[in-house]
């Protein structure tokens, strides 16, 4: 179609693009009918009626490492320089549900992010925060039954109420599956985990946002921008599928989901995805589900990071990504920000760079316009033919999905992880022959000195107090009544009753992670991932 | 069949916490493609898990891939539990996240070689068709 001598050009995700759009286009691809205004169905243009302008976007970056005094400091500082909430980064046994001193943590103590074994670390960690204006959203999915009752047992014992408590827990662990790897239990066990979690907000915490479904991790494993929205809606619908299989009503917990999606990439291709992810959400809760309250139809999401973007090559120049990064966020209609920093492939953000990040996303709130009107690109013909493509594209591969079984069945089975490992590998294979050019990677290639990667030191004296602080724990709590409230974990999750209750009740009395997750493990089983 | 035209038998594995295993799936593919059979371990196995895999597999290699900063601990072990299955002489290669200053420190420790994120598919390939056989 392309013609003058134009070569053909094809987004990452296979739409190819014309060198010009028209109105005849835009009539091709489907109109503009479906659109709506912002703040009403299907939200193609936001879920606000005036957006930024009403409810400017939340900045929140990902923190946390060491002990929880440490990650309380860096947290303190965040929100002395303008942050509006805060991402709590946990470290790998955390994450994986062992304790500080269990034999496979060894080493890994606060390496990524804070270690946490009980209601102790959890209360110094947001000691003296204030829950009710600061949201707090935790990086957890594996053992997020725990983390997110330990919070809960927190909040509560601060005062707070949690019908009012706001906040988001990531406890998508489908897409652990697929991309990132803190899994703890078998497939279904996992999503049975997730719909107690659910169902529980949905009763007692039901300003909190129990899941944030993420696209974001199989994007950053390899997926391209269709796979990451379908996988990712795919992933969305299975969990809705769960809660209602044990007859709780759609409206009751759909506006609980939420949503964490990538910005790297071709800036038209990330705005025509979120804006077509965001329709095609809404169709599908109201048609698919017949969720009658529009607050159930929207696709509230972080949309940020960006980190299989950045390069250890010219790392300035991942200042400049981050920034286009961000612009795409905000082009996009996104109700949370966070960015990858420019020294983050190679260390953890510095606080110089993390500053960096948050200065970024106030310049374009505060001073280049992104919040004067609610979806600027609306009407392009460009933007809005597209984003009917795009649409069309996703569609198309969630049906593939639930014709071939449906995502839980893929990611048990491998598929899904099979097929975006192809896709990264074809990624890869592509900047290498330069067929897709990455500056300072395969064009414009400096001779630098080679940058070492910097891990944050890792302090064992750190690591050990964490675990003299677990053995005072343990020392100080009433055992006997650990080991009963344990029990009561066990009979609950082998009676496939609600385990939050009783594992709040577990962690209120100091319970650790990994006592809670020992005993899920005992009744679940462990995952074994497939052979690909 | 001589040793050199029967296909390299290479373990690619992920020891430790980390979740992250995008390079290591995508050498798995890459290899492959070169006409290696790989097997990949999964996450999370413990050193003495991936020595026993290299010696039930009858791996020429075994690929450690390390990308949370604890990989000279973890590659300590590893090379020791194969040593311990008297399997020492397997070549060991490590990849991911490796600091420049640690690349001499895994070889003294007896690591082939090192390959760290940004590597190329041609040279970890031409490599083990070197050096693979042991």
């Amino acid at each position: 179609m392309a013609s003058g001598g134009i070569d053909p050009l094809f987004w990452e995700s296979g739409p190819e693009i014309k060198p010009v759009y028209t109105a005849e286009d835009l009539e091709a691809s489907g109109g503009v009918d479906g659109i709506g205004m912002p703040g009403e169905f299907p939200f193609t243009r936001g879920i606000h009626p005036y957006m930024y302008r009403q409810r400017p976007w939340t900045m929140r970056q990902y923190s946390g490492f060491g002990t929880a005094a440490q990650t309380h400091e860096r947290f303190l500082y965040l929100i002395a320089n303008g942050q509006t909430g805060l991402n709590v980064a946990f470290d790998l046994p955390t994450q994986c549900g062992l304790d500080s001193d269990d034999p496979m943590a060894q080493g890994e103590v606060g390496r990524v992010g804070m270690a946490v074994d009980s209601l102790a670390d959890m209360e110094e960690a947001f000691a003296d925060i204030p829950l009710n204006e600061i949201t707090v959203s935790l990086t957890i999915n594996g053992a997020a039954v725990p983390i997110m009752a330990m919070y809960f047992a927190m909040a509560r014992k601060r005062g707070f109420d949690l019908a009012t408590l706001k906040g988001t827990a990531q406890n998508d662990i489908l897409k652990e599956f697929v991309g990132r790897g803190t899994w703890i239990f078998p497939v279904e066990p996992s999503v049975k985990l997730v719909g107690d979690t659910v169902e529980f907000c949905a009763n007692h915490v039901p300003k909190y946002s129990p899941v944030s479904v993420c696209g974001y991790h199989i994007r950053e494993s390899g997926a391209n921008s269709v796979q990451e929205m379908a996988y990712g809606l795919a992933i969305a619908c299975a969990y809705v599928d769960h809660v209602l299989a044990r007859g709780v009503d759609i409206d009751h917990f759909a506006k609980g989901l939420s949503f964490n999606f990538d910005i790297f990439g071709n800036l038209w291709e990330q705005v025509c995805k979120f804006r077509a992810g965001r329709r095609l959400w809404a169709k599908l809760l109201r048609d698919k589900y017949g969720a009658k309250d529009p607050k159930s139809m929207q696709l509230r999401m972080i949309a940020g990071g960006g980190g299989a973007g950045l390069t250890i090559q010219q790392p300035e120049n991942n200042i400049v990504r981050g920034a286009y990064y961000a612009l795409v966020s905000a082009l996009s209609g996104t109700q949370t920000m966070a960015l990858c920093s420019f020294d983050e492939a190679y260390t953890i953000p510095s606080e110089h760079a993390a500053k960096l990040s948050l200065r970024t996303m106030q310049i374009l709130m505060d001073e280049i316009g992104l919040c004067d009107t609610a979806d600027p690109l609306g009407g392009s013909w460009f933007v809005e033919s597209m984003t009917n493509e795009m649409e069309a594209e996703i569609t198309r591969l969630m049906a593939e999905i639930d014709a071939s079984g449906g995502i839980i069945a893929g990611i048990a089975t491998g598929r899904v992880q099979d097929a975006v490992s192809r896709q990264a590998y074809e990624r890869e294979k592509d900047l290498r022959a330069g067929r897709r050019k990455k500056v300072g990677v395969n064009c414009y290639v400096e001779d630098e000195e080679k940058r070492e990667i910097e891990f944050h030191p890792y302090s064992e004296t750190a690591a050990e107090a964490q675990i003299e602080r677990l053995a005072r724990v343990r020392g100080e709590r009433d055992s006997d009544r650990v080991a009963t409230l344990l029990e009561a974990v066990r009979t609950a999750a082998v009676a496939g009753d609600n385990v939050v209750p009783s594992v709040i009740d577990a962690v209120e009395a100091y319970a650790t992670v990994g006592e809670v997750c020992r005993v899920l493990r005992e009744v679940y089983g462990s995952y074994e991932e497939p052979i690909l | 069949m001589t040793a050199a035209t029967k296909p390299l038998r290479i373990v690619i594995a992920k020891p430790g916490l980390d979740g992250h295993d995008v390079g290591a799936k995508v050498v798995c593919l890459a290899l492959r493609d070169a006409g290696m059979e790989v097997v990949y371990t999964g996450l999370r196995k413990s050193p003495a898990q991936i020595a026993h895999v290299a010696l039930e597999e009858g791996a020429d290699a075994v690929g450690l891939s390390v990308l949370s900063g604890s990989h000279v601990p973890l590659t300590r072990q590893v090379l020791a539990e194969l040593e311990r299955l008297g399997i020492a002489d397997t070549t060991v290669l490590v990849g991911g996240n490796i600091p420049e200053k640690d690349h001499a420190v895994l070889r003294e420790l007896g690591v082939a070689a090192v390959f760290p994120t940004g590597s190329d598919f041609a040279d970890i390939v031409s490599f083990l068709r070197e050096h693979g056989h042991g």
